[in-house]
């Protein structure tokens, strides 16, 4: 692909014609099918999928957990009328962004609705959560509607050049993350504009921004010919996608690497691979089937004589509850396996254990080990 | 019993002398002497109501209306009162209460307002305010010691006679009146008493003051006429709401049950009757000839016994088997109740309140003693504060209790009602909290105060069960008033939901469908009918 192309390419996505194709129609529909029941005297009906874990499968071929057609009827009466009016002048807002191709954070979006005189939001939770409502309701992720999150993707650095432009002049612009010194390359919050070009054989995906500087600092991605990306807890939807886009389009393996507790493994992990429930309508797009888990494994802490904290009581319990209702583990024996092992050890270590074997022990050691055996990676 | 009661204080006034030891018999005996009832209550005032100049004030007040009252509902007048209160320091008042009562014959006067424990309704069983014939006498010898005044009456029985007036001061060790002067005066009233007497008082506002005794005693007393004038002039009329005089309570003797021993031997030792038969079914009510021979015979007594000589060996025996006869109730109907209507109207002058509510329960028995309760509240509106708790008015025989809330009976079935039942809030152990005046009435011919100054009922099991039923009764009724209200506020909360949100429908719509301005008010008025013929 010449540099002219990809500018086309990149170009046609910004003005993203798809989009307003995709979601003001489907605006427009529900919208009408609302005036059409009033007009008919008839109460109108907005139908949302119920989103949790409950409400979700998992697909073992493609990798992640989809919705199931549980939905939740809301009925336009007398005690919804408020959030109904809400839910269609969110409706008003997302069209309105989509096509002047403007975007509104989460925050602004609850600003916005202080000029709606009595079907304002007191609080920023009233109004996050009818915008996940609407979100689910046209079964597209809120980005494409025009709301972005306030948090940030995550940080990058490694032999990665990754392709944007410039929002000034549209020009084409090439970031090689290796050039950020200390720092780091910042995963911006919409990353379907961007492309890739790299060499490297694997990325690391890594919990803690503590680990991630250490790496940085120490060079470790130019010696492992990787790329590292630091997550800052549980992934966001920005850092799921920039990940799954990397790897699918460049075809190379995604490895993780977290603190060895229930948290670590379900609420991060878990969510990074597959997705989760309360985005259950959109994990297809933010989940990375590909990623395999590195560590810390419970057989780690034993393998490697790890200093560890004792599980607390709400640990053993997220534990226990992944066990039993987690469809993820429900497929995936040997988790469920190393979760039991977890729960009889009654133990947890962090990343940061691996520095009482010495501050660069996980470079020269601990990584080099596991990375030779990446069939021993838990799926 | 009056006797008897006098040598119980005695032997209690007596008993620290006791201790003095290293004395002989001669020098105690010197020592030793009768102690007159006016003596101890001078030392033990607090005892009778006047703890504190405050206090003081009021109970001399209310003492004095107590009698009006009494005197005018036996005589079958209606009550007219007249209470003024003038200031002569901070800590000096003169207290004067008038009515159109009956009058008082001449030669009585001095010892109903001059000797302690003197008066008509101590021996009888009656429903009255009074039960003692302590209470004005006693305020006429609070005066006497702070001020040194005599009390002063007036008092005339009828067109045509002379009226009378009185200065009578109180020998405290002899308990004898004392007449200062008599004379006869020009006076306009055709009938009637005025009581006046200078004290060492305080006067404050409030519910605890003799203003809330004069505002509460009106609620309960709905068919007499008050005035009051208050230190300074201000002149207050409590209107009469009832034009009937309340039912007239009935006297009646003692029922068996209700009996002590001590009271028995005295009644044993003063009956006129000649044998046990003549007495039991004599003296007592609910005893035949027939239940009295079987009482004397379970006994071991012969019903021709004579009662006399039964009160030396027998009396034990005599009580056990009175305790242990199957008897008919005492009488019931004795009592004279509001009554249910005019609590509502006596309330509703006093109130200004959304919703009012009352019951009067049908007289039961404890202790061989007929009494009944009622109760009544007043609910809502601006006037009552709704972040407070509520305010509870307790009375005895329509006599409003101002003093001593947490002891009495009344309180604790209050506490122990569960409000919250009632749409109510309610802490634990607390009054609820809620815009609401409670007033709780209970009639008996002897109300058992937990003490002489009247201000507490005691629990008695019976009584605690009557009043909380009366509680339910009339939560009951606001319950459904407050749930009617709740259901009526969601209906409203409704409508103005439609009001407000529907525009923003039709803004929304408009937005999205780019529809015009006719057609978006179409859909909200369409919409608007629709939600309200649906109402859910």
């Amino acid at each position: 692909m010449s540099g002219k192309e990809r500018s086309e390419k990149v170009a046609e996505k910004e003005r993203s014609p798809k989009v307003i194709e995709k979601v003001v129609p489907k605006i427009k529909r529900e919208a009408k099918a609302v005036e059409d029941s009033i007009l008919k005297r008839k109460k109108p009906v907005l139908k949302f999928p119920v989103r949790s874990l409950a409400n979700v499968r998992y697909l073992p071929k493609e990798g992640y957990f989809e919705i199931r057609g549980k939905k939740k009827e809301r009925t336009l009466t007398v005690n919804t009328v408020k959030s109904f009016a809400q839910t269609l002048r969110m409706m008003a807002l997302s069209k309105s962004l989509v096509e002047t191709d403007d975007i509104a954070t989460k925050r602004e979006a609850y600003y916005v609705s202080k000029n709606w005189g009595d079907a304002r939001f007191l609080e920023q939770t009233e109004s996050d959560t009818v915008m996940d409502d609407v979100e689910a309701l046209f079964e597209v992720n809120r980005e494409q509607m025009g709301f972005v999150p306030e948090e940030k993707g995550g940080d990058v650095s490694g032999a990665l050049t990754v392709i944007d432009k410039d929002p000034d002049t549209g020009k084409m612009l090439s970031i090689d993350c290796t050039k950020f010194g200390s720092g780091a390359y910042s995963i911006p919050i919409s990353v379907e504009h961007l492309d890739f070009e790299t060499k490297a054989k694997f990325i690391l995906v890594i919990e803690t921004a503590g680990m991630f500087q250490r790496l940085v600092k120490h060079g470790y991605s130019k010696k492992a010919n990787c790329i590292l990306v630091s997550m800052g807890g549980v992934p966001t939807r920005a850092c799921r996608r920039f990940i799954r886009r990397l790897a699918d389009a460049k075809k190379i393996p995604v490895y993780v690497f977290v603190d060895g507790d229930p948290y670590g493994i379900t609420n991060i992990y878990r969510t990074f691979k597959v997705g989760s429930g309360n985005a259950a309508h959109i994990n297809e797009f933010f989940c990375v089937p590909q990623a395999r888990f590195l560590g810390i494994t419970p057989q780690d802490i034993i393998d490697y004589k790890l200093p560890t904290h004792p599980l607390k009581e709400v640990d053993v319990k997220r534990a226990k509850d992944a066990i039993k209702n987690d469809p993820f583990f429900h497929h995936h024996k040997p988790w469920a396996a190393a979760m039991e092992h977890l729960i009889s050890m009654g133990v947890r270590a962090e990343q940061q254990a691996l520095a009482a074997h010495g501050l660069n022990y996980v470079m020269e050691t601990y990584l080099p080990e596991k990375i030779a055996h990446p069939e021993r990676f838990l799926p | 019993m009056a006797q008897a009661q006098k040598r119980d204080i005695k032997k209690a006034a007596i008993k620290p002398v006791k201790k003095i030891v290293r004395l002989t018999a001669a020098d105690l005996a010197e020592k030793q002497r009768e102690i007159s009832v006016s003596e101890f209550f001078t030392k033990n005032r607090h005892l009778l109501g006047f703890d504190s100049p405050a206090k003081a004030l009021l109970t001399t007040v209310k003492e004095a209306v107590d009698n009006a009252l009494d005197a005018c509902e036996e005589a079958g007048i209606l009550p007219d009162i007249l209470i003024e209160l003038q200031e002569i320091t901070e800590t000096r008042f003169r207290v004067a209460v008038q009515d159109n009562g009956p009058g008082i014959v001449k030669a009585q006067m001095p010892k109903i307002f001059g000797q302690l424990l003197y008066g008509s309704k101590f021996h009888r069983l009656r429903q009255s305010r009074g039960q003692q014939g302590i209470g004005i006498s006693a305020a006429g010898m609070y005066g006497q010691l702070t001020t040194g005044k005599p009390i002063t009456v007036i008092s005339r029985t009828g067109k045509g006679k002379p009226a009378h007036k009185f200065d009578i001061q109180i020998d405290t060790r002899l308990n004898r009146p004392v007449v200062v002067s008599d004379d006869e005066v020009e006076w306009t009233p055709e009938h009637g008493t005025r009581v006046e007497l200078e004290i060492e008082a305080t006067y404050k506002k409030g519910r605890h003051s003799v203003d809330g005794y004069v505002e509460q005693t009106a609620i309960a007393n709905p068919h007499a006429q008050i005035t009051y004038v208050a230190p300074g002039g201000e002149r207050v009329e409590l209107a009469r709401v009832a034009e009937e005089l309340p039912k007239e309570p009935l006297e009646i003797k003692p029922h068996p049950h209700g009996v002590e021993l001590g009271i028995l031997l005295k009644m044993l030792h003063e009956t006129k009757a000649k044998n046990l038969r003549g007495f039991l079914s004599g003296e007592f009510s609910r005893v035949s000839a027939a239940v009295a021979e079987e009482i004397a015979r379970s006994a071991g007594l012969r019903p021709e016994y004579s009662p006399h000589k039964a009160a030396r060996d027998q009396a034990e025996a005599l009580y056990k088997a009175i305790q242990a006869a199957k008897l008919m109730a005492p009488p019931a109907n004795v009592l004279s109740p509001i009554g249910e209507e005019l609590l509502l109207e006596g309330l509703k002058k006093q109130i200004d309140a959304r919703f009012f509510a009352a019951t009067s329960r049908s007289p039961t028995v404890y202790r061989g003693n007929p009494f009944l309760v009622e109760a009544a509240l007043a609910y809502g509106g601006e006037n009552l504060p709704g972040d407070e708790l509520i305010t509870l008015l307790r009375y005895a025989n329509r006599v409003p209790l101002l003093y001593q809330q947490s002891a009495c009976a009344v309180t604790k079935a209050v506490l122990g009602t569960n409000w919250k039942a009632y749409g109510l809030q309610q802490s634990k152990g607390a009054l609820p909290t809620a815009p609401m005046i409670l007033m709780v009435h209970i009639a008996s011919v002897w109300v058992p105060f937990t003490s002489e100054s009247k201000e507490a009922v005691a629990s008695y099991p019976e009584i605690a069960k009557e009043i909380r039923l009366a509680l339910q009764d009339v939560g009951r009724k606001l319950g459904i008033y407050i749930r009617r209200g709740m259901r009526e506020a969601d209906a409203e909360k409704k409508r103005s939901y439609i009001e407000k949100y529907i525009p923003h429908i039709g803004i929304a719509l408009q937005e999205i469908l780019s529809i015009s301005d006719k057609e978006r008010d179409k859909v909200c008025d369409t919409l608007k009918d629709t939600l309200e013929k649906s109402r859910q």
